[in-house]
């Protein structure tokens, strides 16, 4: 691997976000960036999902190449991530019962995040070591949660401004999306 | 997938229930569009959208995901214990998945590197876990059918009328065939990630203005 670590995160954070340039999280990036807050909270979860679910992901690819059974790499990924969000759901649960109240359903919906399964099927085709994986996924949650943070602010600001009742909802996010990916072209000449 | 979205899919099958197995063909089609009125599974939505051809192929295999997947549920619809139902969708989901993966790649190598990870990814589309729990997990094998192949298509037309727009204003091409004269200057931001965006909003708007007209008419 000639990449370095900080490539790494700045290639997933920024230049290629997940939410802004492979369209990954786009259900939860809709339905829960309408307030600051959830958004933030939103973003949290699925940071520590994508790191535990990432280092598992490392560990199963590296048995199912040693037992020769790459075709079962997308059902046992699948079964990790929706095991791992229950055991984060059990464990928030325990220790603090006011964030799980606050995390409310989103917590459960993570399992259905395209970023988290992404994340774990895209470090596996690019071959990343332990570490380089670990990076990647840290990079990879800072993106979604910046890109869930932005959307969340420019929302809440166009709460008080004067938008045709055509445009509102979906259609509105979306192009707001646009505009903030075209943004985030800029960070391609980061790479170093 | 938002709680609003979930509302929507019950209302629709409550509705749906009383009606024949052509109006659940004809729903997913048009007025319960899963891409344009029902907002599910945008992310192969917008990222495989970027030429027709890859567009038309991702559509199809999530068909197929979606049949399958909505036939297996409806038999076993009465074996599930009721406690780990999502996770044994998720099994059958991710079961057909892994056959279309193999099976496009078997089919042409070069589509399997255009649409990449994003045929793995069709296991968390929001859209076909949403039939299996809100149509298929209740309905008959028949109605299932009907459903899936409704919804399947409807999805296929609105990748399709993304992936055309795309590759038109964005290479010149349709299909790989260029259309215009060497003069034309291609709209490079409609094959980039931001293109899909706008290009989703605008057919967003589209339908919200026909939904208003009819609101009017009535």
């Amino acid at each position: 691997m000639s990449d370095s670590l900080w490539n790494i995160f700045i290639g997933s954070s920024l230049i290629n976000n997940f939410v802004l340039a492979y369209f990954l999280g786009i259900c939860p990036f809709l339905g829960v960036s309408a307030k600051m807050e959830t958004a933030t909270k939103m973003g949290g979860a699925v940071t520590f999902v994508m790191l535990i679910s990432s280092m598992c992901a490392y560990g199963i690819h590296a048995f199912l190449v040693a037992i020769n059974a790459p075709f079962l790499q997308l059902i046992s990924f699948i079964v990790v991530i929706a095991s791992t969000v229950q055991l984060v759901e059990m464990f928030v649960k325990k220790m603090s019962p006011t964030l799980f109240k606050a995390l409310g359903i989103f917590l459960p919906l993570i399992t259905t995040n395209c970023a988290i399964l992404g994340l774990a099927l895209f470090q596996t085709s690019k071959g990343y070591n332990f570490l380089e994986s670990f990076v990647y996924a840290l990079g990879a949650a800072a993106g979604f949660t910046l890109a869930l943070i932005l959307i969340a602010g420019l929302r809440e600001q166009l709460e008080f401004a004067e938008v045709p009742k055509t445009v509102k909802g979906a259609a509105l996010t979306l192009l707001i999306a646009g505009i903030l990916s075209m943004a985030f072209m800029g960070f391609s000449g980061l790479s170093f | 997938m938002s709680a609003e979205d979930k509302n929507i899919n019950q209302g629709s099958l409550q509705m749906a229930n009383a009606k024949p197995s052509t109006d659940e063909f004809i729903k997913g089609l048009w007025r319960d569009n899963p891409v344009f009125v029902q907002v599910l599974g945008m992310c192969p939505v917008l990222a495989v959208s970027n030429t027709a051809l890859n567009a038309l192929a991702m559509g199809l295999a999530t068909t197929f995901v979606l049949l399958m997947s909505n036939i297996l549920v409806s038999l076993l619809r009465n074996f599930i214990p009721k406690q780990v139902r999502i996770a044994s969708y998720i099994l059958i989901i991710a079961t057909f998945v892994t056959i279309t993966d193999y099976a496009i790649q078997a089919i042409s190598v070069e589509l399997h590197k255009s649409l990449g990870a994003f045929i793995s990814l069709i296991v968390v589309n929001c859209l076909i876990l949403s039939r299996a729990e809100a149509f298929a997990s209740k309905n008959t094998l028949g109605k299932s059918i009907a459903d899936a192949l409704g919804m399947g298509l409807g999805f296929v037309f609105a990748l399709f009328c993304l992936g055309a727009v795309r590759e038109i204003l964005g290479s010149g091409t349709f299909f790989d065939i260029a259309l215009f004269p060497s003069g034309f200057q291609e709209w490079v931001v409609m094959i980039l990630p931001a293109g899909g965006f706008f290009t989703l909003a605008i057919w967003l708007l589209i339908f919200n203005v026909f939904k208003e007209r009819k609101q009017k008419d009535e």
